[in-house]
């Protein structure tokens, strides 16, 4: 652990620029004039976060995790940033997609949202990215309750700017809001708990009390913060607020929550079930095997099912987020540093190919003002460059071979079948046939019919602009190279998972 | 049983505020009155984390005196107890000296012996509380016998609970600055009308009757 912070360079400062950085770059943002300067100056900074992210990746990677003392108060008193491979994966996630996400977002957002709206939209973009950002890095238990409603609270406002040309935006964000209220107050009374048990709020030093202490404090704990942090990440029966929120957002705002605010939180919980409580408790045990594995399973099927249905492609892509979130909680379910593992390299994978896919959307919605699966016939012939990246981020969300998706699919498999779970590895070749329904039905679409001669969608289009087609194919080639080279997330990810196994924050 | 009811008293009050709070949010269809809900179930957290922060007999955790020197320095690794580091300053003897605190009022006893302490370190309080010639001194003077000198309620519940109702204001701004443009857009805050509305939107025929139980 490292002492107090005596030198002052940039190096050592990484851990606070991370969240610094877009925190004090948004009320900046506010007083900029409407035009491109807000989205310039958002799409910088999530550029310089993305960097600030990969050095700590490099950084932990190759010399072990990082402590870092805000304001030279030392833990367990002070508030910790602790960087180790688990969540500098997350971080790097999280900035990445920001990075990709932030330039793609102009011209959508201009058609989509009120002109006037334009630096309070970038402000709120940056505010979201600063508290996923510092729930992944913090090390303290409170301190991930204050992130996690920054971020949320910004979620929120994004969600219904979608309301100008859409008012059930309105409604999704304030049902949104309720359900994520209820979520974070069950984590603070769950982190309440805890501090009555332990006497302590970070992190690691929790973990340490925690030992052979299985009372009733900390089971009730425990259950509120699985449940909190379960209706965050739409764990299956509580996701109710996720397919109207996903769908009625602004395009951008999609793209960016449905590749990182689930994903942050489903890090949340993997790190409390791991890192801060003992895998071999009685309790956890029973938490892992009888309500994370089986909703993770049921979620997987349920929700594909209900995505087969959509007619609408944003919410048809939100459904199965909530599917895909079902095979995370299937690894994590397993309990195993393999099934931990699989569930963090889908975890990364997903974020890919969804960020992809709403991308692709958002160039649909851009030219024919429609999400709706009518305005995707004929695609592959008006728009090819836009469909050819929706046809491969499918696939990978099928599982085909050559992309991610295989990647991750192959993981989880190989995890349930060397975890005692063959019945789970089956189950999951099951409901990746319900991807293929969903998701050849839009191919079908866009491949083989002729674009409509009449109805609203008739109007001649053209191919997306450039600077959307950019980050979204940057985006798509990274589902390919990561499904081809697979050494560098599976070993990160395996690495990650042992970390979060190892002592208490993964030292 | 009554007594183990009425000692906790300040946990029903959470518990009952808890279920009110989310019984409201789930019952009602209005939105503002939903918001209402969803403020009482953080109020009643709000309660819980105050309440655990308490220690019996402890004052508000304001320094008295001169004394700052050692404070803090010895807190949290010693403490198993239910307070955890609630009774920080108190150092692992902080539990003894709550139970002695619920026969007087110790804290009184603390102050007087003060003014002798200073300085002279605890043998002087002891001494001092002692002369003073009466239960609580003798309580007080146990519990400072060591290093500490007054008992402290602990403060980092509150400094936590301040953050928590920022955040509640905020939610509570957001929630109802929506429930405004709802009203703007629908011309009504009632979830069933709103349900209704949405359904027409999205299958472009009016919600059958009955549809919704």
């Amino acid at each position: 652990m490292a002492g107090p912070v005596e030198s002052y360079s940039l190096v050592d400062q990484l851990p606070a620029l991370q969240v610094v950085v877009p925190l004090v770059a948004a009320p900046v943002t506010i007083l900029m004039p409407k035009g491109r300067v807000p989205w310039a100056w958002a799409s910088l900074v999530a550029a310089a976060t993305f960097a600030i992210s990969l050095a700590l990746l490099h950084q932990v990677a190759a010399y072990g995790p990082i402590s870092y003392e805000l304001g030279g108060w030392a833990p367990p008193w002070g508030i910790e940033y602790r960087v180790d491979l688990a969540n500098a994966l997350v971080l790097t996630l999280v900035s990445g997609v920001a990075a990709f996400v932030f330039p793609y977002s102009y011209r959508s957002v201009i058609s989509e949202i009120d002109e006037n709206q334009l630096p309070l939209f970038y402000a709120a973009l940056l505010i979201c990215m600063t508290g996923l950002l510092g729930v992944a890095i913090t090390g303290d238990a409170f301190n991930v309750f204050v992130f996690l409603e920054i971020s949320s609270l910004s979620t929120y406002a994004l969600v219904a700017m979608g309301g100008r040309h859409d008012r059930r935006a309105l409604h999704s964000a304030y049902n949104y809001l309720v359900m994520g209220t209820i979520g974070a107050t069950f984590f603070v009374i769950g982190v309440g708990l805890l501090y009555a048990a332990t006497g302590t709020l970070n992190m690691a030093d929790m973990h340490d009390k925690l030992a052979g202490m299985e009372t009733r404090v900390v089971e009730a704990g425990f259950a509120f913060i699985v449940v909190g942090i379960g209706l965050k990440l739409a764990m299956f029966p509580l996701h109710l607020w996720l397919p109207n929120a996903y769908a009625h957002a602004p395009s951008a705002v999609s793209a960016f929550i449905a590749a990182t605010s689930t994903k942050v939180a489903v890090y949340v919980i993997v790190r409390f079930l791991f890192t801060v409580f003992y895998t071999d408790s009685s309790f956890e045990q029973a938490a892992l095997s009888y309500v994370i594995l089986p909703l993770g399973v049921v979620g997987m099927f349920a929700a594909s099912l209900v995505a087969v249905f959509q007619s609408d492609v944003k919410r048809m892509l939100a459904y199965s987020s909530v599917a895909q979130i079902g095979y995370m909680l299937l690894g994590i379910g397993l309990g195993s540093v393999d099934g931990v593992s699989a569930a963090l390299v889908h975890l990364v994978n997903h974020a890919l190919m969804k960020a992809a896919l709403f991308m692709a959307v958002g160039a649909v919605m851009l030219r024919l003002g429609s999400r709706h699966c009518d305005a995707f016939a004929g695609l592959a012939k008006r728009m090819p460059w836009t469909a050819a990246a929706f046809i491969i981020s499918g696939l990978s969300l099928i599982g085909v071979p050559a992309t991610v998706g295989f990647i991750s699919k192959w993981q989880l498999l190989k995890a349930s079948f060397g975890g005692d779970a063959a019945w789970a590895g089956f189950l999951i070749v099951a409901s990746s046939l319900l991807a293929v329904i969903y998701i050849g039905r839009i191919i079908e679409l866009m491949v083989l019919r002729e674009p409509p001669t009449e109805g609203p969608h008739a109007k001649p289009v053209a191919e997306a602009p450039l600077e959307m087609l950019l980050p979204m194919w940057a985006l798509v080639a990274a589902n390919v190279y990561f499904g081809l080279n697979t050494e560098l997330t599976a070993s990160l990810a395996m690495r990650a998972a042992e970390a979060l196994f190892g002592v208490g924050g993964g030292q | 049983m009554l007594e183990f009811v009425l000692e906790r008293y300040n946990y029903w009050i959470v518990i009952i505020l808890m279920m009110t709070g989310l019984y409201i949010v789930f019952s009602r269809g209005n939105l503002v009155k939903k918001l209402v809900g969803l403020n009482l179930f953080q109020t009643s957290v709000f309660i819980f984390y105050i309440t655990l922060g308490k220690v019996a007999g402890g004052t508000a955790p304001i320094l008295i005196g001169g004394h700052g020197g050692g404070h803090g320095e010895d807190q949290g690794e010693d403490q198993g107890g239910a307070h955890g580091e609630g009774v920080q300053n108190g150092g692992s003897y902080g539990s003894d000296a709550a139970h002695a605190n619920d026969l007087a009022s110790p804290v009184d006893g603390a102050q007087d012996a003060e003014p002798a302490a200073h300085g002279d370190g605890a043998g002087a309080t002891y001494e001092a509380a002692a002369d003073h010639g009466n239960d609580a001194g003798h309580a007080a003077a146990d519990a400072a016998h060591g290093a500490a000198e007054v008992l402290y309620s602990n403060p980092l519940p509150h400094v936590l609970i301040l953050t928590a109702i920022v955040v509640g204001v905020a939610t509570t701004a957001v929630g109802l600055s929506l429930a405004v443009r709802i009203r703007e857009a629908y011309g009504t805050v009632e979830e069933d009308e709103l349900d209704a509305m949405d359904y027409e939107a999205e299958f472009g025929v009016p919600e059958p009757e009955g549809a919704r139980s």
